[in-house]
């Protein structure tokens, strides 16, 4: 039936959405924050993948106690090469850290390959994770619906310290005004480095979450760099609720244009990008350059 | 005593040196020239370099003049090969029209690119510039009834350069051709960066506020920059074509992008040389690195730019003019 | 009365609800030394930028030697003869003196039209410029990069810019902030001897300069004309001595 389908689309859009803003807004405050383009974020989702792969089959942790460890991993890893590279480079100009962290995703690449082998990582879901269920109007897989919520409530709670807390408040000082939150007495560097880590681990979250999604092998952080960049972008870097926006706009847009154009491939949301970006280059909520 | 030795210069010659011959610059050249003989198995893959050195260049021009970075410049030199294929398929295949028809097609839509891009700066910059190549990468890549899409272009007819020198296997038609494009272009664009027009580019990079205040408009520089450089990309990109008789969806791709920026900032920004320099160790440590292992090229290539950034940030160029200007230092003191 | 070579009608500019320019009528005669202060807040500032372009008025309009440029970009109202120096030290840093100032020249002669004209071609461009540094005692640091000079000798080249474009009208943002005490008495002869054609306006805190060399004065005060007239008047008008001169040692 033509609603059915439609609502299942629109299901499956969201849940792309869903993962793809996990998967960018880590990067979308970084680069709010700090102002670093860090192009390598893509690695650290690719790593939390390649995880849950290690952890499930070579010593056979169930599905989903890998995903707070890759949460666990990917935060740390992130804090490491923020305080030993990236802080480096901070004021080094965008050129520079553009071309580190191509430096970095090449070098990630060449790792996963002789770690895990040039093909794709095929995973074996539980088997809840399998089913096909039924809402009513139409089916969807148990895999996009456990996507589906966990992301969900993962970027409500997000949405919440961002919003709610006191160090959500701090982030969303410096973004707007790093000078001034330095002078009301924000450890800056300390929150730099956290943030860092946080965004690292959502984004090692996201690719644990959505190995069966988006498929995983060593050209991952190439492949997705650019939707990754895409949604940055879109939104606005430094806004979340941009992000998320951004976010589930493309996903639903992909979705419907596989199913209904796919002979035009990624083309729809390249163009729909563009046409955003000529719109309006700061993004959808990013804040005009002064 | 300095002060008196400057008064009596004539102020035109402080002009002048800027833009003097260097005997560097013969040598390297003459290098280049002989490098025919020095490694006549090689001549392929110099030619390579002489192309991927004048994309780099026209980075060179945008990026270490203008002070504009792109991450889609690859855009530019695949609609070139494109445009070089394409004629040739069609069955035009005289090889200098062709070349001049792709810089044209490229420039122009450069030309129409830079009209939105003028207004952006930096990050802005970079993300709409890798929007853009992605966009004509996915172009290319779904339109397959122009373009061959993942098959490329082959079958491409290139007739023999003045209707004589025909273009072999063996790359020496090749080699030379792809030698006298490369020097002419180069010496065009070194020209232009010692003209007030390359002072004003400058400037625009070094501090845009000041540059608007002495009534250099920045739209205008971006445009005609902008225009000029993907017009060179697309020279690059007819002459990878011309030179091989084929076209592949990879010269469009990020991965190209990134190559020419890698480059470039390996050989040193703003300098020119850099351009050519870095595109021949890039090319020759690919070459070495991927017949160990194809794989782990990438490994060595994302060290090489960490490495670059970290420790040599004004690339291979910088570097021995600091080594240079350390040994004089030395030799006047001893 | 002459006509005066820049002038404003009304002009304003508002920032959300606030309005920092409040229907300002200002008129600059040729060749005037016209000091424009006033207390911080005042809209000195935002003036400056409506004048040179770098924003668009609310309302109201920006005149140059008889021709209206409220709509023209920052560049073009320097083709027009509109020169500004910058509050803050605004330089190339890895340029030369001579190389900004010659560039300055050939921008006023229109040679960035021509692309094939090398440097070393623009001999009566570059011997200007040389006459302009020259005419600042600047000639001995000419091939230093800018960025290399002391931070008077920036100031000094930033008017020299300005000048080489041969403008009608010179506006100084604050010529004299942050130069150290021994440099500024080669500043000041500097500003005393700039041409008598050129209109020069300028926008300053230090009332030693303002009082040396402004023949005019307008005293602005929450974005609106406060008082105007000459050095005498000013001094001695007891509501500028309250809003304005009483607070100076405040500052």
């Amino acid at each position: 039936m033509m609603i059915a389908s439609v609502l299942e689309l629109i299901f499956n859009g969201v849940a792309y959405g869903i993962v793809l803003f996990l998967i960018a807004c880590g990067l979308s405050i970084t680069m709010g924050l700090m102002g670093f383009t860090n192009l390598a974020h893509g690695s650290i989702v690719m790593f939390g993948g390649y995880l849950v792969v290690a952890l499930m089959k070579g010593f056979g942790w169930p599905f989903l106690a890998t995903i707070p460890a890759a949460f666990v991993v990917c935060a740390l890893v992130g804090a490491g090469f923020e305080r030993l590279l990236f802080r480096r480079l901070y004021s080094a100009g965008e050129l520079n850290q553009v071309l580190l962290t191509i430096g970095l995703v090449f070098i990630s690449v060449a790792i996963a390959t002789y770690l895990w082998g040039a093909g794709q990582q095929p995973l074996q879901m539980p088997a809840y994770l399998n089913a096909r269920l039924s809402l009513g109007l139409f089916e969807v897989s148990s895999y996009r619906l456990f996507l589906l919520l966990v992301g969900g409530a993962m970027t409500g709670l997000l949405a919440l310290v961002f919003e709610r807390s006191n160090l959500g408040a701090q982030v969303r000082a410096a973004v707007d005004n790093r000078q001034m939150a330095m002078s009301c007495g924000i450890n800056v560097d300390r929150l730099f480095t956290l943030v860092f880590a946080v965004g690292c681990g959502i984004a090692g979250t996201g690719g644990a979450l959505s190995v069966n999604l988006l498929g995983l092998d060593p050209s991952f952080p190439l492949r997705y760099l650019v939707f990754i960049l895409i949604v940055v972008t879109v939104g606005g870097s430094g806004s979340i609720w941009g992000t998320l926006i951004a976010a589930l706009l493309l996903g639903i847009c992909d979705v419907f244009s596989k199913y209904y154009v796919p002979e035009a491939g990624a083309f729809t949301i390249f163009a729909l990008a563009a046409v955003i970006l000529f719109w309006h280059p700061q993004g959808l909520f990013g804040r005009a350059a002064t | 005593m300095t002060m008196v030795a400057l008064r009596s210069l004539e102020p035109v010659r402080l002009l002048a040196e800027r833009s003097r011959w260097r005997a560097a610059e013969f040598v390297f050249w003459s290098f280049v020239v002989a490098s025919y003989f020095l490694f006549p198995g090689y001549l392929v893959l110099i030619s390579q370099i002489l192309i991927a050195g004048l994309f780099a260049l026209s980075l060179d021009l945008l990026l270490g003049f203008g002070g504009m970075p792109s991450l889609g410049h690859a855009a530019f030199f695949g609609l070139g090969a494109y445009t070089a294929g394409l004629l040739g398929q069609m069955g035009w295949g005289e090889p200098i029209s062709g070349l001049l028809l792709s810089g044209i097609v490229a420039g122009v839509f450069g030309l129409v690119c830079s009209l939105f891009l003028s207004r952006l700066r930096t990050t802005a910059f970079l993300m709409v510039t890798l929007t853009l190549g992605l966009l004509l990468r996915e172009f290319a890549n779904r339109w397959s009834g122009l373009t061959g899409g993942d098959d490329g272009l082959s079958d491409i007819a290139l007739w023999p350069l003045f209707g004589v020198f025909r273009f072999g296997l063996s790359g020496h038609t090749a080699f030379w051709y792809g030698l006298c494009v490369t020097f002419i272009v180069f010496l065009l664009v070194r020209r232009l960066v010692h003209s007030p027009v390359g002072l004003a580019l400058e400037a625009m990079r070094e501090n845009e506020r000041r540059a608007v205040a002495l009534g250099i408009s920045p739209r205008l520089m971006v445009i005609a920059i902008f225009t000029l450089s993907s017009a060179i990309a697309g020279l690059a990109g007819a002459l990878l074509t011309q030179t091989t008789s084929f076209v592949a969806l990879e010269v469009l791709s990020f991965e190209r992008s990134a190559g020419v920026l890698i480059m470039l900032v390996l050989g040193g920004v703003g300098t020119l040389y850099g351009a050519l320099v870095g595109a021949a160790v890039y090319l020759v440590a690919r070459d070495v690195l991927s017949a160990l292992d194809p794989v782990y090229w990438y490994f060595w290539l994302g060290l090489i730019i960490v490495m670059v950034v970290l420790f040599a940030n004004d690339g291979l160029v910088g570097l021995s003019q600091r080594l240079q200007a350390r040994a004089v230092r030395r030799w006047e003191a001893a | 009365m002459t006509d005066p070579v820049l002038f404003t009608q009304g002009l304003c500019k508002s920032f959300g609800a606030l309005r920092v320019t409040n229907n300002l009528d200002l008129r600059i005669e040729a060749g005037a030394r016209h000091a424009l202060i006033g207390p911080n807040g005042a809209g000195k500032s935002t003036l400056v930028n409506l004048l040179t372009g770098v924003l668009k008025p609310s309302s109201g309009r920006v005149w140059l030697n008889g021709e209206d440029i409220t709509r023209l970009p920052a560049a073009e109202r320097v083709w027009k003869g509109l020169s500004r120096t910058f509050q803050v030290s605004t330089i190339f840093p890895r340029l030369t003196a001579f190389e900004a100032v010659v560039l300055a020249v050939c921008r006023r002669e229109r040679l960035l039209r021509n692309p094939s004209r090398l440097l070393s071609g623009c001999k009566p461009q570059a011997e200007e410029a040389w006459d302009f540094l020259g005419r600042f005692g600047l000639t001995g640091v000419a091939d230093r990069q800018m960025g290399e000079l002391a931070y008077g000798q920036q100031r000094l080249t930033e008017i020299v810019l300005a000048l080489a474009a041969r403008p009608k009208v010179l506006l100084l943002d604050e010529p004299a902030a942050g130069v150290p005490a021994q440099d500024s008495e080669a500043l000041f002869s500097a500003i005393e001897n700039l041409p008598r054609d050129v209109a020069v306006l300028f926008i300053e805190h230090d009332m030693e300069l303002v009082f040396r060399f402004a023949e005019k004065i307008t005293v602005l005060v929450a974005g609106e004309s406060f008082r105007e007239g000459v050095p005498a008047e000013i001094a001695s008008d007891p509501d500028v001595r309250r809003v304005y001169l009483g607070d100076e040692d405040d500052e």
